[in-house]
């Protein structure tokens, strides 16, 4: 009987449609793309897995000969102030980066969202006490709070994605909250309480699956973030002390020679984006394709 | 009388990704000075659309007026840049929308809102608009506009806004007013105020109105000329006595025959129109009613029928002529034919003595308290259910009504211990329903299922239809897959939907549809109960009675007992046996579906359905109407809580709260001075 106020009401229809064919034109490009950024990761987690395979060089190797060369055929990426080879380091320097990156991003979203999902169902007084606490660990910046982990704990890699893992709990626990609250509150999980479905049921099989693809991107995003931390942890001292940099730490070595020789941290920086980039864009098509309405789009 | 407004074949575009979408065509219309005339037909007809091109306020929506032209007082707006129409907005015309709650910008006081639509027209002082606006606010009938001047729009009830809405769109003298659904939104009460206040206003600014309703009622009892529309054209336009009188397209024919009335007889079964309104980007070739159409014809298929005059009024049928000629006087003898007489179950009712009681409710109450923090003590309690006795007997349809606000939906919730009970005992098939423990709870929620008023906000959108309905199965049955599926395909069908679509998703059906897969979702576990909480509100009229007719037929062949909420007080009466009506959380009548229309004890009751639009343009009823509107909960009025609104009421009332007493057999009043 109600009529919606605008032409929605009108227009449902043929926007879903308009949608759909949208969908079909743009499909070649953006399958494209995220087939690129497939192809991206796996490159990756080759480096990763089997540096020995990709990397010319060997990463300790110095070239004294060629100090500080800029990018040439030989070497890709130039070499740095002890004539290693800066793509073979790039190569090597893979490992402990995404490590630290993804693991602290899998242990961080976990207890995050976990936390934000308890306090958001639960509610009430438990749910007041959690998210003051939240707030509490929200005001302190999140490379000083890993700092202070990593410091109290001891350079270990454990310790490192502890420490980044702790810094971004908050921000997960309060997204993932603020989406059960909202959900909880659908029609929907009224109608299917008053057929007697369980708390369990109601929790796995409606609030979860509408509340973890803003998680999602936002672990994706946050990949990046967390590399970054892990990062300056190892420039300021207190990451693993190896022969071979990660990310982070030729980042800040190179940091130094900016005006000399930019190709260091140009690199490096440069592997970093795309590897968040690539992620992200996987992220984005997961989410469309766990959300009914956009994947069949009718 | 001049011609005030006058479109001439109107079409609008509307761009979308797909290209270019038609919304309406070839739309002719005039108001002359002084008029109102209505705009009826389904949603998705186009009226408000057409409403919004004479506002140009599609501009905003990617849509433009591609055919056709809209003259307003000599000036062409459809030629109009959108910097010379914002001198005419407000000023020329002014619009008022369905949603007065959407409708103002909650940062801003009411008073900042109207005197900023004074100012923008007018060269006065702010303290000048600020007298101005006060002016505005008391001649709409809003107390104390001082205050309400510094208060927010969150801080108004509904109908309090409408009237607001329509001070800020009288703020510059309006020729036109456009209201868009200005009711559908409030309560019957509030609607009938607020319908009597356009018409004073309309005669004292001497505006033309141009009303858009979907309500025949609404149009019978305001409209000098009544426009329909269908799917983006105009199919007929007559005078209001003439339309009620002979319709000439059968599509108003079938909107005629949809209506319920009070003197429409209870056994039959609704009228409704087949099918429903097809979407932009399918539209039927020829006519395009003819898909819907009892008497369609080859013609109809092929050709698209022009608005022919016909006996001093247009009509866009084919056939016009010959129906009206061939069927004669068709529009009063056959708008309730008996189709299948089912006997009216309140005789069986009265003729047996005692029947099994289904629920039995003793003394319920539900109470939120209010300002509740982590460390505050709650303030003060909000009794929205306040000691509401009542039986609900097996096989029955029990209805529930009055004005939002009067706890009809808590009481509901509480029936089926979807919260809980602050006081009280619900005994249900003879079990104490306050004192089971949650597993048991949740066992026994299998005997009473509920269907919810949004059928869009009430289903899982990532779920298949099919295992949104088998998921009561899924709970309470341990079935093997394959027999499930064939469950929930044969429930598919009871409802009137095709086995094949197990697979879709809820997205891709209308609202009625919709409505049909939670009724198959509520009837999944043969329960004995169903609480229907306002499931066909949200609907229009023709599927409205779709539905009504679906519950009938299910309750008949499974034996269901339900219980109906709702406002819209017509269908009410026509589904329920008994019929209780409620007022600031308690329940104030009890009586037969027919008694209580008939013969209404309680004030209250008589006031809300004296403010049922009649669709019978002849029968402009008396203006009587409740005055004012239902005070807060939190802080109710003593003694019998409706004195203040009651043109009965005397020093007794004040003081002492009416006891329950049965003056007639099985019709019960809460009332000291009962009609």
């Amino acid at each position: 009987m109600k009529e919606v106020i605008s032409a929605k009401t009108v227009w449902q229809a043929p926007e879903l449609q308009a949608n759909a064919q949208r969908r079909g034109r743009e499909f070649d490009v953006s399958q494209l793309f995220v087939y690129a950024s497939g192809l991206v990761i796996l490159f990756y987690v080759l480096c990763a897995l089997a540096p020995q395979w990709v990397a010319p060089y060997e990463p300790t190797l110095m070239m004294t000969d060629k100090i500080l060369s800029p990018p040439s055929s030989t070497h890709w990426f130039g070499t740095d102030y002890f004539g290693r080879d800066v793509f073979s380091l790039t190569v090597y320097g893979s490992r402990d980066s995404l490590f630290i990156g993804v693991a602290s991003v899998l242990v961080g979203g976990l207890f995050g969202g976990a936390l934000g999902a308890f306090s958001g169902y639960i509610g009430g007084i438990v749910d007041t006490i959690l998210m003051r606490f939240i707030d509490i660990v929200m005001t302190i910046p999140g490379i000083l709070l890993a700092l202070a982990i990593a410091a109290a704990l001891g350079p270990h890699l454990f310790n490192i994605i502890l420490a980044v893992a702790i810094s971004a709990i908050p921000g997960y626990a309060r997204v993932m909250r603020g989406q059960i609250m909202s959900i909880k509150s659908r029609p929907f999980i009224t109608a299917s309480r008053s057929i007697g479905t369980p708390h369990r049921t109601i929790i796995l099989r409606h609030v979860l699956p509408h509340s973890w693809s803003p998680l999602l991107v936002m672990a994706t995003i946050g990949l990046g973030s967390s590399i970054l931390i892990g990062s300056g942890l190892s420039f300021l001292g207190l990451g693993i002390i190896k022969e071979i940099p990660d990310w982070g730490a030729l980042l800040s070595q190179g940091r130094g020679y900016l005006t000399v020789a930019w190709w260091i941290c140009t690199f490096p920086g440069l592997a970093i984006t795309l590897f968040v980039l690539s992620v992200n864009l996987i992220g984005d098509q997961l989410r469309d394709m766990l959300d009914p309405k956009t994947s069949r789009g009718r | 009388m001049s011609q005030l407004l006058d479109l001439q074949h109107v079409t609008v575009d509307f761009q979308s990704k797909n290209g270019l979408l038609t919304a309406i065509r070839d739309v002719s219309l005039q108001i002359k000075a002084g008029e109102t005339v209505c705009l009826v037909g389904e949603s998705g007809s186009g009226k408000t659309i057409t409403s919004k091109a004479i506002m140009r306020l599609i501009d905003y929506e990617h849509g433009r007026i591609s055919e056709g032209s809209i003259v307003l007082d000599g000036v062409n707006l459809a030629k109009l840049s959108q910097h010379e129409l914002r001198g005419l907005r407000g000023k020329k015309m002014a619009m008022i929308f369905q949603e007065p709650m959407a409708a103002f910008d909650p940062v801003f006081t009411i008073g900042n809102q109207i005197m900023e639509a004074i100012l923008e027209h007018q060269q006065v002082k702010k303290d000048v608009a600020w007298k101005q606006a006060i002016h505005l606010l008391e001649r709409v009938g809003i107390p104390e506009p001082t205050l309400r001047m510094k208060q927010y729009p969150n801080e108004l009830s509904g109908g309090m806004l409408q009237r607001a809405m329509i001070a800020m769109a009288l703020a510059c003298g309006p020729e036109l007013l456009i209201a868009d659904e200005p009711t559908t939104a409030l309560d019957v009460t509030i609607q009938s105020q607020i319908l009597q206040l356009l018409q004073e206003l309309k005669a004292e600014y001497q505006m033309s109105i141009l009303l858009i309703t979907h309500d025949m009622g609404i149009a019978a009892e305001m409209a000098d000329r009544i426009i329909v529309m269908y799917a983006g054209r105009v199919v007929e336009q007559a005078t209001s006595e003439q339309l009620f009188e002979k319709p000439h397209h059968p599509y108003t024919r079938g909107l005629l025959r949809s209506i319920t009335t009070i003197d429409s007889h209870r056994g039959n079964r609704l009228f409704s129109i087949e099918g429903s309104i097809p979407p932009l980007t399918d539209m039927p070739s020829g006519c395009r009613f003819h898909p819907r159409c009892p008497y369609a014809t080859q013609k109809c298929l092929l050709d698209e029928p022009p608005l022919f005059e016909i006996n001093g009024r247009q009509t866009a049928c084919w056939h016009g002529e010959q129906l009206v000629e061939s069927e004669d006087g068709i529009g009063k003898s056959e708008v309730m034919p008996p189709i299948a007489v089912i006997e009216p179950k309140h005789d069986q009712h009265h003729s047996t003595l005692q029947r099994q009681l289904l629920f039995d409710v003793k003394g319920l109450s539900k109470a939120y308290p209010v300002g509740k923090g982590l460390l505050q003590r709650a303030s003060s309690l909000i009794h929205a259910v306040d000691d509401v006795s009542f039986t609900i007997e097996k096989g029955e349809t029990f209805g529930l009504v009055g004005e939002s606000g009067s706890g009809k939906s808590t009481l509901g919730r509480v029936l089926l211990q979807l919260e809980k009970a602050s006081k009280g005992s619900i005994r249900f098939q003879g079990l104490e329903l306050t004192q089971l423990k949650t597993a048991e709870l949740q066992k026994d929620r299998r005997d009473m299922q509920v269907i919810f008023q949004d059928p869009y906000g009430s289903v899982n959108p990532r779920w298949q239809i099919g295992d949104i309905i088998g998921e009561p199965l899924m709970v309470h049955e341990d079935l093997d897959a394959t027999v499930r599926r064939e469950r929930v395909e044969a429930l598919l069908e009871a409802v009137g939907l095709k086995r094949g679509w197990y697979e879709r998703y809820p997205h891709e059906f209308s609202g009625g549809q919709r409505q049909r897969i939670g009724i198959a979702r509520a009837i999944a576990l043969n329960p004995s109960f169903v609480l229907a909480d306002e499931a066909v509100s949200a609907l229009d009229v023709s599927v409205q009675a779709q539905i009504v007719n679906l519950m009938q037929d299910l309750q008949r062949d499974l034996g269901l007992t339900y219980l109906f909420i709702a406002h819209g007080l017509h269908i009410v009466r026509h589904i329920s046996d008994r019929i209780g009506v409620m007022y600031l959380g308690k329940l104030v009548e009890i009586a037969a579906s027919e008694e209580l229309f008939l013969h209404p004890a309680h004030h209250y009751t008589k006031g809300l359905i004296a403010s049922i639009p009649v669709p019978d343009p002849k029968q402009k009823r008396e203006p009587f109407s409740l005055q004012g509107e239902i005070p807060s909960p939190a802080n109710p009025p003593s003694g019998c809580r409706f004195h203040t609104r009651c043109p009965a009421a005397t020093a007794r009332c004040k003081e002492e709260p009416p006891a329950w007493q049965e003056i007639q057999r099985g019709h019960w009043v809460a009332c000291h001075h009962p009609a």
